[in-house]
């Protein structure tokens, strides 16, 4: 299963320090880490949502941190493109995955696989003996279709007033953080849904 | 992509004031009051959702306000549904609100319950919720109502497997069996298309079909495709997704690491019959039917994964389904070991199949597993398995960080059986430092793990060598890898001398005994300053700097493992690379610096432990902490070797050390200290730290107390040190407070020394003296308790 998703910033943010990153877009998906486990079952709900927030951040920043040290060790320059060329942003995009080791932040040991995108990252959180082929397929998939219906290419802000989007785009191709084995005729069908949603 | 205008919008939603956002709860309130939403509620509540989640401190909504967001969760629209959800999600559940349990969950409303469960009860009620509904399901529902039961179950069983009773696991893996094996072979109704050729023959009921576009011949699965799907083809989808996790949790003895070999005896006798007769699976209790049709199920996939795909997609989606229904049937295998047999064939075949394809290398990992697991009771030779995954797969694809991440982890997961079935594993370290020699903040972590595993006593020298050079080894792979991409003839901006190097012959055997993939074909090569020399120019590169950041831990973590495994003879073999490296490393000043620091952490924690090392190395450590060039280039480690010395060149330590011993290495340190301290350092150099002068002054001091005869020879010194500095300033040290440092500690071992029998005791002490013993030794705890006692009974 997939323990969530999230969009942030992997560039410099004037606002933040240097090793910081703003998530635009986190879901997290499954009942609460902590809530089941005996460690934090003493916590107020306030409290629970705070470590959940928390711990989405700590993710956050450790990709921002291998994003940086993997563009930084390819050299590769960054090259901004329009909208409109989201199959070509999507081409350039560099890719990884960071071992989060049990206790940071999740109880258990988890991936996070991650895909760079000029200024933003995509992120997914997967949980040991998860097919990691499956979600980095399931990955480039969600971004492409965030790049495309909330024009993330430009200099628009949907992404932030049009999370529920993402909410139903994930509520078909990843839905409660299950990954899916669609072929191509079983994924069009889905996203004509998706689609047709955001066409309201 | 990330603009002002959106970080603005996160400030203002983080910084809105208590005023303003209750005004925009009550107009907001006056707008859900309708039954449909219109654009301007949309946008509204959107903005209402990123003011709550854009903090990470809760906000309560009003209770009206809230109330009327659980009611809209259960609106037949999904837009509602969705906006509802994600607002609901960023507060605190309404106490002893209940959600309406007698609807129809959809799916946005069972995620919210599944997010705000605070206990394994509420799990439990969900979950008999959903199943409830899947057994009693109105025929009037919608395609997709029921679609989001599965994940909704799987992830439930991710944190709480016992929330599922006896009864709903079995109803369950019937269901699940159903949809597997017996899913509509024929198409659904495809969405209209429109055009020319609707009509009634478009309406005759067609068969699925393959990938390739052959008409299927057996049953439906995740690589069958049509116009359209029926709702049972849809659950076939779902059941696989979850499927290996299913297996997983409640086939409860599923795990890798188990032991097969004991496992086997008892399994094999108890289900041969039941398995053996796979005809009659009609009669199997539904766990044991369950995996019979995920094993039907993975092998029809492995067949349906030679056909050639039309689409890329679909090729990738292949891989995917290979590298999932080999883990199935590995997990079905290790619950009922005489699957095996059935199973090795397919597998076996798999492998032959993709082996010489580096485009499926992902694959060939699970299939790895497989041989791990099952390739003792079937008696089958892995060799070949072992070859491609530590052999070839590092060497060709060091570069592809997902293969990387999942290799180490295999080893990681599997360490145990590894080393006891593939003892050839410790002599691939050579090839698999190259996934961190190429991506090292990834992989360090990994490698802080394995690396314990690949020290042996045999190779350990050779590691050694090769994690120092791991910086050059990062170079190369950069040249083998800019080799490939560019041509031969193509000016690349800055000349490359050390490309042009690369592609050198007479330079080739350093670079191939780099890249080599086996230990054992020699501890280091001849050649390294050349090799350095060309490498001078890859100090700057991003991936070798790094790399040379990681060389540290991992050298640690390599003295550690090998004192508890080496012996004094291969220690002292260690002590030696140490000093003989110490000038051979590539040119990071950082980077020699810091291993320069580590050397000397374990040179003092080897003595320490083996403190007849020193006497057995000593003519090694002699020359070493004889050349005063040392000072100036290496003073860390210079300063070690000669406390070393000092400290442990006596009999105390190793009978076999002579006065003359003692006396050849006084001499030997007291010119050093005659040079360093009667001229400036050479140029380009800086003066010595106090602590190298005074750690030699103090070895002097305690071999002399040694051999009484060499004091007159230190007191001369120590005087005559005094009268120089008493003049003023010095060339060989810039600090006059350092001088006085220096100066008072001459001072105190020349007083020491006028007392030659005491001398020793203070300068050595003997062990027992260090080593404190507390209330053991009453020489000590009556002091202890009677300050233990004064400062209770003290009012202050």
């Amino acid at each position: 299963m997939v323990r969530c998703f999230l969009i942030h910033t992997v560039c410099p943010v004037s606002a933040l320090s240097a090793g910081e990153s703003r998530v635009l877009y986190s879901r997290v998906f499954g009942p609460d880490d902590g809530v089941l486990s005996e460690r934090h079952r003493e916590l107020s709900p306030e409290e629970r949502r705070l470590l959940q927030k928390e711990k989405v951040a700590a993710v956050a920043r450790q990709v921002r941190s291998a994003v940086s040290l993997s563009r930084e060790a390819s050299g590769r320059l960054i090259v901004e493109t329009m909208p409109g060329e989201e199959n070509l942003a999507l081409q350039d995009a560099d890719c990884g995955v960071v071992r989060l080791r049990a206790g940071d932040p999740f109880s258990e040991e988890t991936s996070a696989l991650w895909l760079g995108v000029q200024s933003l990252g995509f992120t997914l959180v997967c949980e040991p003996h998860e097919n990691l082929l499956l979600a980095e397929g399931t990955l480039r998939n969600l971004t492409r279709h965030c790049l495309e219906h909330l024009h993330m290419l430009g200099q628009g802000s949907e992404v932030l007033l049009k999370s529920n989007r993402i909410d139903v785009l994930l509520s078909r191709l990843l839905p409660h953080g299950q990954l899916l084995f669609l072929n191509h005729r079983f994924a069009q069908s889905l996203e004509k849904e998706v689609a047709a949603y955001m066409a309201k | 992509m990330y603009s002002h205008a959106s970080e603005s919008l996160i400030k203002q939603a983080r910084e809105i004031q208590v005023s303003e956002l209750q005004k925009f709860y009550s107009r907001l309130m006056k707008m859900l009051q309708g039954k449909e939403l219109g654009h301007d509620t949309v946008d509204s509540l959107q903005r209402l959702h990123l003011i709550l989640s854009a903090t990470k401190y809760t906000r309560t909504l009003p209770l009206e306000l809230q109330k009327r967001f659980v009611a809209l969760l259960s609106s037949p629209a999904e837009q509602h549904q969705v906006l509802s959800a994600a607002v609901l999600r960023e507060t605190l559940p309404l106490t002893g609100q209940e959600l309406n349990y007698n609807h129809q969950l959809n799916s946005h409303a069972a995620g919210l319950l599944l997010s705000q469960a605070v206990s394994k009860g509420d799990l439990s009620s969900l979950c008999t919720q959903l199943l409830r509904n899947l057994e009693s399901r109105p025929s009037e529902g919608p395609t997709h109502s029921l679609m989001h039961t599965l994940p909704v179950l799987n992830s439930v069983l991710t944190h709480s497997p016992e929330c599922l009773s006896e009864d709903q696991m079995t109803l369950v893996s019937k269901k699940l069996v159903d949809w597997l094996r017996y899913a509509s072979v024929m198409q659904g109704v495809g969405t209209s298309s429109g055009g020319f050729f609707t009509g009634p023959r478009s309406r005759q009921p067609v068969p699925i079909a393959e990938l390739d576009g052959s008409v299927s011949g057996d049953f439906f699965t995740v690589l069958c495709v049509g116009q359209g799907f029926t709702e049972d083809q849809w659950m076939n989808v779902y059941s696989f997704s979850m499927l290996r996790h299913w297996l997983l949790t409640y086939h409860s003895s599923c795990s890798t690491t188990v032991d097969a070999d004991d496992r086997s005896e008892v399994d094999g006798s108890v289900v041969s019959m039941v398995s053996a007769t796979s005809s009659s699976s009609r009669l199997l209790p539904p766990k044991e039917r369950l995996r019979e049709k995920a094993f039907q199920y993975c092998q029809r996939l492995i067949e349906q994964s030679d056909r050639k795909a039309h689409k890329k997609t679909d090729t990738e989606l292949q891989k995917a389904c290979l590298v999932e229904a080999v883990c199935i049937l590995d997990c079905v295998c290790v619950e009922d070991a005489s699957l095996v047999y059935r199973t090795f064939p397919c597998i076996k075949a798999l492998f032959g199949r993709l082996s010489s394809e580096l485009s499926y290398a992902r694959v060939l990992l699970p299939i790895a597993q497989f041989y791990l697991n099952h390739g003792e009771i079937a008696a089958v030779d892995c060799e070949n398995v072992w070859k491609v995954v530590f052999g070839r797969f590092p060497t060709e694809l060091f570069n592809d960080p997902f293969l990387a991440h999942e290799l180490l982890r295999f080893l990681r997961l599997n360490l145990e059986s590894i080393e006891l079935r593939v003892p050839q594993y410790t002599r691939y370290f050579p090839n698999l430092l190259k996934f961190l020699a190429w991506d090292s903040p990834a992989m360090v972590d990994d490698f802080v793990d394995l690396l314990p595993s690949m020290v042996t006593t045999g190779t350990a020298v050779e590691l050694l060598h090769t994690l120092l050079d791991l910086p050059c080894l990062s170079a190369t792979l950069v040249l083998q890898h800019r080799s490939t991409c560019l041509p031969i003839s193509e000016p690349v901006g800055r000349s490359f001398v050390s490309l042009d190097a690369f592609r050198n012959p007479s330079f080739r055997g350093l670079f191939l005994f780099l890249l080599r993939t086996e230990a054992g074909s020699g501890d280091t090569m001849d050649r390294l300053s050349t090799l350095h020399e060309l490498l001078v120019e890859a100090a700057d590169w991003p991936r070798v700097t790094q790399c040379a950041r990681t060389v540290p831990v991992l050298l640690h973590v390599f003295f550690n493992t090998i004192v508890t495994i080496a012996d004094e003879k291969l220690l002292a073999h260690l002590i030696l690379v140490m000093l003989e490296r110490s000038s051979l490393l590539l040119n990071i000043p950082a980077y020699i610096k810091e291993i320069h620091r580590v050397f000397s952490c374990h040179l003092l924690r080897l003595c320490k432990l083996h403190p007849s090392l020193v006497v057995n190395q000593s003519h090694e450590l002699l020359e070493f902490a004889g050349s005063t060039a040392n000072v100036y280039s290496k003073e860390e480690l210079y300063t070690h070797v000669v406390w070393v010395l000092g400290e442990y060149l006596s009999v105390s330590c190793d009978s076999r050390c002579s006065v003359s011993l003692i006396t050849s290495c006084f001499e030997a340190l007291e010119a050093v200290l005659f040079e360093i301290t009667s001229s400036a350092p050479p140029t380009g150099k800086v003066c010595p730290a106090p602590k190298v002068i005074n750690t030699l002054m103090s070895a002097l001091a305690k071999l002399a107390s040694r051999s009484h005869d060499l004091i007159p020879r230190v007191s001369l010194f120590l005087s005559k040190l005094r009268t120089v500095t008493r003049s003023g300033s010095v060339a060989w040290c810039s600090d006059e407070e350092d001088l006085v440092a220096i100066v008072t500690r001459g001072e105190e071992l020349w007083s020491l020394l006028k007392a030659p029998g005491v001398a020793q005791s203070v300068l050595t002490p003997p062990p027992h003296v260090i080593a404190p013993q507390w209330h053991r030794d009453t020489n000590v705890a009556l002091p202890l308790q009677l300050r233990a006692l004064t400062s209770l009974t003290h009012s202050q």
